[in-house]
């Protein structure tokens, strides 16, 4: 649906993308991922026909960002970061601007607008202008603005940034109900969010795309470990040590200092397809330790995105 | 591209009378427009408005950058551009809704104006052909000034500066017919057509000249065109 083909973009001396090259399919969630300033807004600036690429193009169905603008407009919703909306206008006035914008008129305005009210959760601040509004009911209303013409696709510049916890699993719910039947494209640096949200994950650094493919498909390709974590009631951690040390397939010991008085705490790694778990079992039955964690998971996107974007 | 620019014309017009600019405009207006005329109105003994015409370029070198400067600094302070272009409409949409409604604008503003044409007429023997012809030549001579003071407003995220750039090319247009003999013998000709007063005051008269109309109508097109190009350029090098 989407095909980003060797895009480039430099502003003045600076590279902000590099040949960047990816596509996204049909009723995707695709989550752009990277460290501030890696390129992810400018990529969607583009998608979205407001910036114009150096070199290279991005085509949507068979439109070219290039030559048919309007036409991707059409078929395009954008939140940008920070929902930048008319602060003087109610939000009814500014949700029925919009959708005069978009080429509803009349009945059907009306209609749309109720539909969105419903969806985005507005209904007590309709009347309202917009910047009296909260952050997270701004968002909201940027949404809305994003939603109206019932774009086939949805550009979501981090939607999430600056919003309370419970703000943020409303908008993420939101995300998920719309991406059932729209192409869905946000960005943000939470991690767990896009492992929670998306289908898919671009992780971009620096203007290059560093890594790309579904979350747990990367956390099997670039990290592939697997963590145990245990808490145990102990004195001495480093007795603890020397003896989980002697179980083979562990590649590294990471004692967690937070843990409190008389406790240990410990994150040990092995390779992925290796479960340690009953070997470590039998040392801390065999010490007689009272244990009181104990929990194996693998490892997390973090770890990945920390590898893949650190600097050099 | 019509219907999106309608509807940015609809947005920005209520905008004018939502904001106190609007009002604070408008008395400024009237009353400066007003004590031109009629502090001079019975000297003469004539019952024409030929005095308040004659100002209106001066008055307008003002207020009409006023009227226009936040129409593009405000978006691109606030970031509301990025919204407003990856709608469906093409930048001289944008443009051309803006710019019809700060004309339109004016043309309100200059309504209240037409109670002194009727106290006029009242007093003596009121000519209209020139009254008609001076509010076509308003309009023209807004027209010019709002493309002007719109590019101005285009090129700084800043109204106060967007108002002082407007103002100056507004200001240097309006005095140039004054200024003609500081200028060379052999540019007279060029100098002396650059000048909006002359233009303006043929068509007040009542003499529609094509060269008068040709200056007013390119001079919108050119400040038009340069905004979009202004525009087009300004949200490409700014990261």
């Amino acid at each position: 649906m989407i095909e980003v083909q060797g895009l480039n973009k430099i502003y003045g001396d600076f590279q902000a993308l590099k040949d960047l090259d990816f596509t996204i399919k049909k009723g995707e969630i695709l989550g752009l991922l990277g460290p501030n300033g890696a390129g992810k807004t400018t990529t969607m600036r583009i998608l979205t026909c407001f910036l114009q690429p150096t070199s290279g193009t991005i085509k949507v169905k068979d439109y070219n960002v290039l030559d048919d603008p309007l036409a991707i407009k059409n078929m395009i919703g954008y939140l940008p970061e920070s929902a930048p909306l008319y602060g003087e206008m109610l939000v009814y006035d500014y949700l029925a601007y919009v959708a005069a914008m978009r080429g509803l008129d009349g009945g059907l305005k009306v209609e749309r607008i109720a539909e969105l009210v419903d969806t985005c959760g507005l209904k007590e601040v309709v009347h309202k202008a917009i910047h009296e509004l909260s952050k997270g009911f701004k968002q909201r209303v940027g949404l809305a603005h994003a939603m109206m013409g019932d774009p086939e696709i949805l550009v979501l510049d981090e939607p999430t940034s600056g919003l309370d916890p419970n703000q943020i699993v409303e908008i993420r719910q939101l995300i998920k109900e719309i991406g059932k039947e729209k192409t869905v494209v946000f960005s943000t640096h939470i991690l767990s969010e896009a492992e929670a949200t998306c289908d898919r994950v671009v992780i971009i650094n620096r203007g290059e795309i560093v890594a790309d493919g579904a979350t747990d498909h990367l956390v099997r390709e670039f990290g592939g470990g697997a963590v145990v974590d245990v808490l145990l009631q102990h004195d001495d951690a480093s007795r603890v040590t020397a003896e989980f040390k002697r179980v083979a397939g562990i590649e590294r010991l990471e004692e967690i200092t937070q843990a409190g008085e008389g406790l240990v705490k410990m994150a040990i790694f092995s390779k992925e397809e290796e479960d340690i778990r009953p070997a470590l079992y039998r040392v801390i039955r065999e010490q007689g330790w009272d244990l009181l964690d104990f929990h194996r998971r693998t490892e997390t996107l973090e770890n990945i995105f920390a590898q893949l974007t650190r600097e050099n | 591209m019509m219907s999106g620019a309608l509807t940015v014309f609809k947005k920005e017009l209520r905008g004018f009378f939502f904001s106190p600019i609007a009002y604070i405009v408008i008395t400024t207006f009237l009353l400066l427009s007003g004590w031109f005329f009629f502090s001079t109105f019975f000297l003469y003994n004539q019952a024409e408005l030929r005095n308040f015409f004659s100002q209106l370029p001066i008055i307008f070198a003002f207020i009409v950058p006023a009227v226009t400067m936040r129409l593009f600094s405000e978006e691109l302070n606030s970031g509301s551009f990025e919204l407003l272009s990856t709608l469906p409409i093409t930048s001289s949409g944008i443009v051309i809704g803006k710019f019809l409604a700060a004309l339109t604008f004016i043309a309100l503003m200059l309504l209240p104006t037409i109670a002194y044409a009727f106290s006029a007429a009242l007093l003596g023997d009121l000519d209209w052909g020139p009254v008609f012809g001076g509010y076509c030549g308003a309009l023209l001579l807004a027209g010019a000034y709002v493309g002007i003071g719109l590019l101005a407003s285009s090129l700084t995220k800043n109204q106060i500066v967007a108002f002082i750039i407007g103002m100056a090319i507004c200001f240097m247009l309006t005095i140039f017919d004054r200024m003609l003999f500081f200028v060379p013998e052999s540019l007279l000709a060029i100098f002396a057509y650059l000048g909006s007063t002359t233009h303006f005051q043929n068509i007040s008269r009542g003499i529609i000249d094509t060269r008068d109309l040709l200056y007013f109508l390119s001079i919108m097109f050119l400040a038009l065109y340069a905004t979009t190009v202004v525009l087009k350029e300004k949200s490409n090098y700014s990261a």
